[in-house]
């Protein structure tokens, strides 16, 4: 088991490798470079500076190197967790990712958790009564929630709450709490506020776990052991959470490798509609105003947190069952 | 199943003997055609495309027409009978100034008739670009008169319009991403099937990196880095490819799936000892038999475009204006003070919703068609 562990985490550096270099090579496509963009910055605040100036920059970043040194250079001063200034913000980009990137996780995992806690749940209850109004229902939301765009849900819901209810439903916490210091009435508020995004990061989710559960277990409830035990008398509701339930779940464990990270990418857009803090709105901006290095340590921690979701998928199923240890 | 149930004839000899003789593609129809609920979605997926095809026949004024004086319209619904008899009308809007927030206020008035005719003439426009013509489905009865059957936005273009342009390029550009992806699929997938070895380990080990990139941020990231000067046009092909870069992966794994099973199987070594070309083997003998498999692979493959486009041209990402698609419709409804004001402005959302809602339910049906002999 540790020696599996070991062999996925190896893979894991690896991986970080090709993915910087692709997101170097994505940050370098725009016509331009960082200064051209800082030039510009500071031409629209009014200062000016000498194109001897700019050559000297251009010197002292490295931005007259082939691109191979450039990726070098910032890979170097990556291992020295220097993510660069932000031009925008006049920030190192560092801390302007750390303020963001534990609410980003928080609310993902949220969602997760949520999801789980529904479609689980849901799962085994439509299996056990096929056909029931729930299980149709649930197949209605399944095919709605895929087909419903993530910021619809989000535009909807906010516009919903607005027009009946008269509230404001953006952002993660009231606002005399915004800049408040951490305390549990912080976090409260916090938890009153993080579930409606994600609900709405992990309804489509919600619907989809629901019915490959569903699925699993109908072809388990199928099986002769089943059988046997009913007729030795064993409760219906011991039974199936006993025995298969257990083997149901295992398709549904390796859904988390593509599921955890979907919802780390899917969280930029709800977020960014909803207002929320979170690294995907920040990304955007980057992007739009250029903000080179800003934007590809967002886009390496996206990467990162795909990697390890995939990662925590692999080693969870190895855990639960013992099938896929011996085929390794 | 069994054969009698996929057709719906009377059963007897003579139905048994239509099923014995019947072609694959037939097999596939008549059991696609017990799905009603495909069925019905298809029909409105084909309604959907007429618009695609004309999408200016089916608009009653120019989508680009702006007028500050007419923001925020309201959706003038339409009634097709005044007084017991046929004579369709939309009710007038009549705007008031609100004394304090200086806002224009519309209402609308049933009192105040405009009146309107199917088929009949408005702007010119030309059919496929070749042409011209001014027959447009609704037309107002008085040519100067504006009519907004969903609303105006904030700049006073008409809603109704855009969005039938918008859905042209946004059903498009999921046509066109996923006919990409199956080229990519089929040629990819089929190599490392069909060869095997070096090449297979390299492809598959290429499609798990693409799957586990993180889609949405490196979407962003690369359309951002599409140059700001390009043409509409330019910019809708390299959305399409962008998108379809991550989208072949999930064809190319089944292609290669059909390929290993099907490259043991007798048919295949027949053909082979007959001497048949590589080529032909693989267009002739091994295509035909998971065809259908791809088709309804890439018909689920379809909505899942148009959802990403939608989401990258509403993060101001994707398609850009002046080109019109759903995901640009949507950017209006950015914020909630709009969405209070205008909450029209959400319909484009709807047809997104409805039409991948639609292809979704036509490709579960394919897929379920897709292999007549099976259970």
């Amino acid at each position: 088991m540790i020696r599996f562990i070991a062999q996925r985490m190896a893979l894991l550096p690896l991986l970080m490798v090709v993915y910087s270099f692709v997101i170097f090579a994505i940050m370098q496509a725009p016509p331009g470079d960082f200064l051209t963009a800082y030039v510009a910055t500071l031409a629209s605040s009014g200062s000016s500076i000498s194109a001897d100036q700019i050559q000297a920059l251009r010197h002292d970043y490295g931005l007259d190197q082939p691109f191979i040194v450039q990726y070098w250079l910032w890979v170097k001063s990556l291992f020295q967790g220097n993510l660069g200034l932000s031009l925008e913000y006049q920030r190192p980009n560092a801390d302007l990712i750390g303020e963001q990137l534990g609410l980003t996780i928080a609310l993902a995992l949220f969602s997760f958790v949520l999801t789980w806690a529904i479609a689980v749940p849901a799962g085994i209850y439509s299996a056990m009564h096929p056909r029931s109004f729930v299980d149709h229902a649930l197949t209605v939301i399944n095919y709605v929630g895929v087909a419903t765009p993530n910021f619809m849900l989000a535009l909807i819901l906010m516009w919903v709450a607005f027009a009946w209810f008269d509230i404001g439903i953006t952002g993660l916490y009231s606002p005399e709490f915004v800049d408040a210091p951490w305390s549990i009435a912080r976090v409260l508020d916090l938890l009153a506020h993080i579930w409606l995004p994600g609900l709405v990061l992990g309804i489509a989710g919600t619907a989809r776990l629901s019915r490959i559960m569903r699925a699993n277990l109908l072809d388990e409830l199928n099986k002769p052991y089943v059988v046997t035990a009913r007729a030795k008398g064993m409760r219906e509701w011991r039974l199936v959470l006993r025995y298969p339930v257990r083997l149901a779940f295992n398709p549904l464990v390796s859904t988390i490798g593509w599921y955890l990270p979907a919802l780390f990418s899917g969280s930029l857009i709800v977020a960014t509609v909803m207002n929320l803090p979170n690294i995907g709105p920040l990304l955007l901006r980057a992007l739009i105003n250029q903000d080179m290095y800003l934007a590809g340590g967002i886009l390496l921690i996206y990467s990162f947190l795909t990697i390890l979701g995939t990662l925590l998928s692999d080693v969870l199923l190895a855990l639960i069952d013992p099938r896929i240890r011996v085929e390794n | 199943m069994s054969v009698e149930a996929t057709t719906s004839s009377p059963s007897g000899a003579a139905a048994e003997d239509r099923v014995a003789v019947a072609s694959n593609w037939r097999l596939v129809w008549w059991r696609f055609r017990r799905h009603h609920l495909a069925m019905a979605s298809a029909a409105l997926l084909a309604c959907l495309y007429i618009v695609v095809l004309l999408p200016d026949f089916f608009a009653t004024q120019d989508p680009e027409r702006t007028d500050a004086r007419q923001a925020f319209i309201p959706v003038q619904s339409i009634h097709l009978f005044d007084d017991g008899a046929l004579s369709p009308w939309v009710p007038a809007i009549v705007g008031k100034r609100n004394p304090v927030t200086l806002r224009m206020e519309w209402q609308t008035d049933t009192s105040k008739k405009v009146r309107i005719h199917f088929l009949a003439p408005g702007p010119s426009w030309k059919v496929f670009g070749l042409f011209e013509t001014n027959v447009h489905l609704i037309a107002p009865a008085d040519p100067k008169q504006r009519i907004f059957l969903l609303g105006s936005d904030r700049l006073g273009r008409d809603q109704w319009s855009r969005i039938m342009h918008g859905t042209q390029t946004s059903m498009t550009v999921g046509l066109v991403a996923v006919a990409l992806s199956v080229i990519l699929g089929i040629v990819l997938g089929g190599l490392s099937g069909y060869v095997g070895g070096k090449t297979d380990q390299v492809i598959q080990r290429l499609i798990e990196l693409l799957q586990s990139v993180p889609t949405i941020p490196i979407w962003l990231a690369l359309s951002a880095a599409l140059p700001r000067d390009w043409t509409p046009v330019q910019v809708f092909f390299a959305i399409t490819v962008i998108l379809s870069l991550v989208g072949w992966t999930t064809l190319g794994r089944e292609v290669r799936g059909r390929f290993l099973a099907l490259r043991e199987e007798d048919f295949v070594l027949a053909a082979r000892l007959a001497g048949c070309s590589r080529a032909r083997i693989i267009l002739r003998h091994m295509m035909p038999t998971f065809l259908s498999h791809i088709i309804a692979t890439s018909s689920l493959a379809i909505p899942v475009m148009i959802i990403n486009e939608t989401s990258l041209s509403f993060l101001g990402l994707g398609i850009r204006p002046p080109a019109i698609s759903l995901g640009v419709l949507l950017q209006e409804a950015q914020n909630i003070q709009t969405l209070a004001l205008a909450p029209w402005l959400l319909i484009p959302g709807l047809v997104v919703i409805v039409s991948v809602l639609a292809f979704n339910l036509v490709g579960d049906g394919l897929r379920d068609a897709a292999d007549p002999y099976s259970q």
